[in-house]
């Protein structure tokens, strides 16, 4: 594995987050978030389930909706300007927890669809595209099967691909292991620590403290909707600050 | 005891054994299970024994050549002895065109019948997409089907040559393009209009010009002023066009170059050509307007939303027939005085609302049944919400509906019948009524019936194994 501090990361700021709040109706699920990302930076969220950072990185291509204040992703700020959502949702990559992969077309269709119809790249070489990162992924050989013949790795690796060929400058990450089998866990991580090798801008939700040690330049503990603790990986594992850092790192740890 | 153990070898797959599998085990599985099922089976053969045994000397005893009920039951009485049953086909053999055709002009039959063939040559590149061989299936049994039956109803030679020379070249298109025979399917409708109704050519050309019309306004006007803004003037001019240069400009065109065939009045269409014309136009354009009417359902817009929702309970709220009796009766008090709005078109309306108000329900149901990831997925790659829905949502939840759309239209297919409750001449009700009123069949029953409903069943389940043919073609997930 790469060393973190190889890797570049500039002083331009890819997103900024100033006084973010969100509710759900009367329950208020994201608290006074502030936080900044440089581009090339890999940052790991962690903590309790509930505790509001899949909602977070949501947030962050307007999955979903912050009522209080200021996103900023790549110099667009999100508000209701359909506009600008559709322009940060085309820099920004997501890969899901549950693949979300288009059942109905091939995996090669799923690949092309976004940058044909998007950013209306020719069909020759949308599928070129397609195929790059097909290879990069290491299943090229199952372009023309449908998501449902694939293993959970694989179409997790064809999630990433897909994201990847409309060539965005910021990656996002919500669980995206959670739901594979131990086996497959390694194969979607060592994709995504080849990603990070390259210097892609990386928000990734993950409890995968094996890839947060590995790449890393920053891991987010949030509990409550709020950020809790944030530092160096090696700090953060080695010497939490707060009480409930501690336990959250000894039971997902101690076992 | 160890608890050690070490396979050496892996197992080979066995066959079962021989009483776990052919038809020994399906009978003793299906049929002879317990004693219950054993008087079960014995009861229902007893069942299938007493009806065939009783229907089946009136079906062996069929008359195909009288000129009347008496003729039939002598025929009958002399062939199988006093007392015995036997179907009059000689019915069908004398009235069979009025079964199909109505009181269309019998010169003119060759109308309707190329309309018929040319109705699949125009369904085939929409049901079997790009798939060449289907496409010759299909297109090469039209040119066949009206070879013959363009020469049995004595088709003028130029409208004869000319309509298997397009029907020739429709062959030989979907094997060259496949994709081009789609143009076909869009000159059909005014086309088919043509034929049926006949008049002036130009009144349909005229009137869809009106479509052309919507779309350069609305691909002038979309880059200055948005998509849905162009959309809505596109409309305005075409309803404007409709409404005012129409019938001016198709008359002028029709006194400067006069073409056309003799005109049919609709009271003049009845049977099967009526169940067809509005089954055929209802399915086609109740499809779009449930799909609109769906997604408007779920939209986030009040105003949609609720116009949706007020449209689909209120229409499906109603029996069709209430809804047929305002086509006949009340939809003439709405609509400004002196204006004559052909009875079958208004009919076609109300019954194309009624199929889109179910299509809409069945396929918000396709929709709900999409994971949410899907939109998340569509919305995360950048898609704008009509192309998330063209390329991602619909097709899916469409493909979830089939078996459900299919069957609201069969319904609709059916419910055509309907229209004899306001003095249409339906194939089941108006037409058999003609043929019993006849002095020389009255008293006939089942004949009449028997044939219509052998017809529908033709249609219904032919369109019953396209819709599985569709589900198996677009079975992707491998579950």
């Amino acid at each position: 594995m790469a060393e973190a501090s190889k890797m570049q990361v500039s002083d331009e700021v890819a997103i900024q987050i100033r006084g973010m709040n969100k509710w759900y109706g009367q329950f208020h699920v994201l608290r006074d978030i502030n936080m900044t990302v440089n581009r090339g930076e890999r940052i790991v969220i962690c903590g309790p389930s509930g505790s509001g950072k899949s909602t977070l990185i949501r947030c962050i291509n307007r999955l979903e909706e912050h009522q209080q204040g200021q996103i900023i992703v790549d110099g667009t700020e999100l508000t209701n300007d359909l506009k600008n959502i559709d322009k940060v949702r085309s820099e920004v990559g997501m890969v899901f927890q549950h693949f979300n992969l288009f059942p109905h077309l091939t995996i090669l269709e799923n690949c092309t669809l976004a940058p044909i119809w998007v950013r209306k790249v020719p069909k020759k070489e949308a599928e070129e595209t397609a195929m790059h990162f097909l290879r990069k992924v290491k299943i090229p050989e199952q372009a023309h099967k449908y998501p449902g013949q694939l293993s959970g790795g694989q179409q997790q690796r064809v999630a990433i691909a897909r994201s990847l060929c409309m060539r965005p400058r910021i990656m996002l990450f919500d669980e995206p292991t959670s739901a594979l089998d131990p086996e497959m866990i390694k194969e979607v991580l060592d994709t995504m620590i080849e990603l990070a090798e390259e210097g892609m801008t990386m928000l990734c939700v993950t409890h995968e403290m094996g890839f947060a040690q590995a790449v890393a330049n920053r891991v987010i503990f949030m509990d409550q909707g709020q950020i809790v603790e944030q530092n160096e990986p090696k700090e953060f594992f080695n010497n939490p600050q707060s009480e409930r850092t501690k336990l959250f790192l000894s039971q997902i740890l101690g076992h | 005891m160890s608890v050690s153990f070490t396979r050496k070898e892996m197992l080979p797959p066995l066959p079962p054994p021989v009483g776990e599998r052919g038809v020994v085990k399906w009978a003793r599985e299906n049929l002879f299970s317990s004693p219950l099922n054993i008087a079960l089976t014995v009861l229902g053969v007893l069942i299938v024994w007493w009806l065939v045994s009783a229907s089946l000397p009136w079906w062996l005893n069929s008359v195909w050549n009288a000129s009347s009920l008496g003729e039939c039951r002598e025929i009958v009485a002399a062939r199988a002895g006093e007392g015995a049953t036997g179907a009059c086909w000689a019915m069908i053999r004398e009235r069979w065109h009025q079964f199909i055709f109505g009181f269309y002009p019998p010169s003119e039959y060759w109308r309707p019948v190329l309309a018929f063939g040319l109705l699949f040559a125009a369904l085939a590149p929409v049901l079997f997409s790009g798939e060449k061989r289907n496409l010759l299936i299909v297109l090469g049994s039209v040119t066949v089907f009206l070879a013959v039956t363009l020469w049995l109803a004595e088709t003028p030679v130029v409208a004869l040559v000319l309509s298997l020379a397009l029907a020739v070249v429709l062959v030989a298109v979907s094997q060259i393009a496949p994709g081009k025979v789609l143009w076909f399917t869009l000159i059909y409708p005014p086309l088919c209009y043509w034929l049926l109704w006949g008049g002036s050519i130009w009144s349909p050309i005229v009137a869809m010009a009106g479509f052309a019309v919507l779309y350069a306004v609305f691909r002038l006007a979309s880059p200055l002023i948005g998509l849905a803004p162009a959309a809505g003037a596109g409309v305005v001019a075409a309803v404007l066009w409709w409404l005012y240069l129409d019938v001016p400009i198709a008359s002028f065109l029709q006194s400067a170059l006069p073409f056309g065939i003799d005109a049919i009045n609709s009271d003049r269409f009845g049977g099967f050509l009526l169940a067809i014309v509005i089954g055929v136009t209802g399915i086609s354009f109740s499809l779009p307007i449930g799909i609109l009417l769906a997604l408007g359902r779920q939209s986030d817009m009040l105003i949609v939303k609720t116009l949706s929702v007020g449209f689909i309970e209120f229409i499906r709220g109603v029996p069709l027939i209430t809804l047929l009796f305002t086509a006949s009766l009340l939809l003439q008090y709405f609509l400004p005085p002196g204006t004559n709005f052909d009875i079958i078109l208004r009919v076609i309306i109300l019954v194309t609302f009624f199929a889109a108000a179910y299509l809409a329900e069945v396929i918000r149901g396709g929709l709900a049944a999409l994971p949410r990831g899907q939109y998340e997925a569509a919305d995360a790659l950048g898609l704008d919400y009509w192309r998330a829905q063209r390329l991602i949502i619909l097709p899916q939840a469409l493909k979830i509906s089939i078996p459900s759309i299919v069957s609201t239209f069969i319904g609709l297919f059916k419910d055509t019948t309907l229209v004899a409750f306001v003095g249409l001449m339906d194939p089941l009700k108006g037409v058999t009524q003609i043929v019993r009123a006849d002095i020389n069949w009255k008293g006939i029953y089942w004949e009449p019936y028997i044939f219509v409903g052998a017809i529908f069943f033709v249609f219904c389940f032919g369109m019953s194994r396209y819709s599985m043919y569709l589900e198996q073609k677009l079975k992707t997930d491998h579950r």
